[in-house]
């Protein structure tokens, strides 16, 4: 499951609503979003496809076991116990390849975009 | 490397002339069940011998891992209302089991470390191929088929990691 919080849009877009305007020409930024991959039965989920610097990864650990979500390059390494919920916020653009600590055919690569 | 032979051989048996007809799931959940004591039993006594900081890691995952299983398997067949079946493949990787932690039990330092891994990669193969070739097939419950699928999974995992471990224990 690959799902941005809709919550945070929401909010976001209030606070842009109630934000004075700088100038109709200003860009609007674009909303932080925060999405989840889920781990379960041995097997990291979809990875969303879209992800942006800043934006957060919510993982979920729905299996029975520990794992870790390890990025090759170490630039994150979450461990998860069982039901474990963790986020990882990116700060650079780049792909990351990664995989679980544990488990190490457990794998599947994050695309950042600026 | 007995005790892996001896495994092998009940494993064999399960596939074979010991099983007149296909295991049932009571005696499948068992041969699952003791199948992860055994190797719980093997890694609790690798955490008690060996100093290897490598082996010490796979250890703790075996125990870990294992136990995991186990209680989700125990779960399972509380909720289904099954009672484990004893039958002869359990019996003959219960007594494998106690043997090869008497062999291991006469080694120590680097010995002990590399005949654990050693076993430990003939263990889960042995293991992986009845899991593929008798249990999985043979189980009729959706539940208990699903949970040694993620089993197979998990054990080939292991099997890759004590691999691996066995060309660094030197």
């Amino acid at each position: 499951m690959t799902s941005p919080h809709l919550w945070i849009a929401v909010l976001a877009g209030a606070a842009l609503a109630a934000a004075p305007v700088c100038g109709a020409a200003a860009a609007r930024p674009r909303t932080a979003a925060v999405y989840t991959v889920t781990i379960a039965a041995m097997k990291f989920g979809p990875t969303p496809a879209a992800i942006h610097v800043g934006d957060t990864v919510e993982w979920v650990n729905n299996d029975i076991f520990v794992h870790s979500a390890t990025a090759r390059d170490k630039s994150f390494d979450v461990e998860l116990k069982p039901k474990a919920r963790l986020r990882t916020t990116f700060h650079r653009a780049g792909t990351y390849p990664f995989a679980c600590r544990y488990h190490p055919g457990m794998t599947g690569t994050l695309v950042v975009a600026k | 490397m007995f005790k892996a032979i001896g495994i092998a051989a009940a494993f064999s048996l399960a596939g074979s002339a010991a099983w007149a007809q296909a295991p049932n799931d009571a005696q499948i959940a068992h041969i699952a069940y003791t199948a992860g004591v055994v190797d719980v039993a093997a890694g609790k006594q690798a955490l008690e011998k060996s100093h290897n900081k490598a082996v010490r890691g796979f250890a703790e995952e075996m125990v870990r891992d294992h136990t995991a299983v186990n209680d989700q398997a125990l779960a399972l067949v509380k909720k289904l209302g099954v009672t484990p079946q004893d039958n002869p493949t359990s019996q003959g990787l219960a007594k494998g089991g106690a043997d090869k932690l008497r062999a291991l039990g006469e080694l120590k330092g680097a010995a002990f470390d590399k005949a654990y891994v050693a076993n430990e990669v003939a263990y889960h193969k042995t293991v992986n191929g009845a899991l593929s070739a008798t249990l999985i097939p043979n189980a009729k419950n959706g539940e208990l088929k699903s949970l040694l699928q993620t089993g197979l999974k998990l054990f080939q995992e292991h099997q890759a990691h004590a691999e691996h471990l066995a060309m660094t224990v030197k």
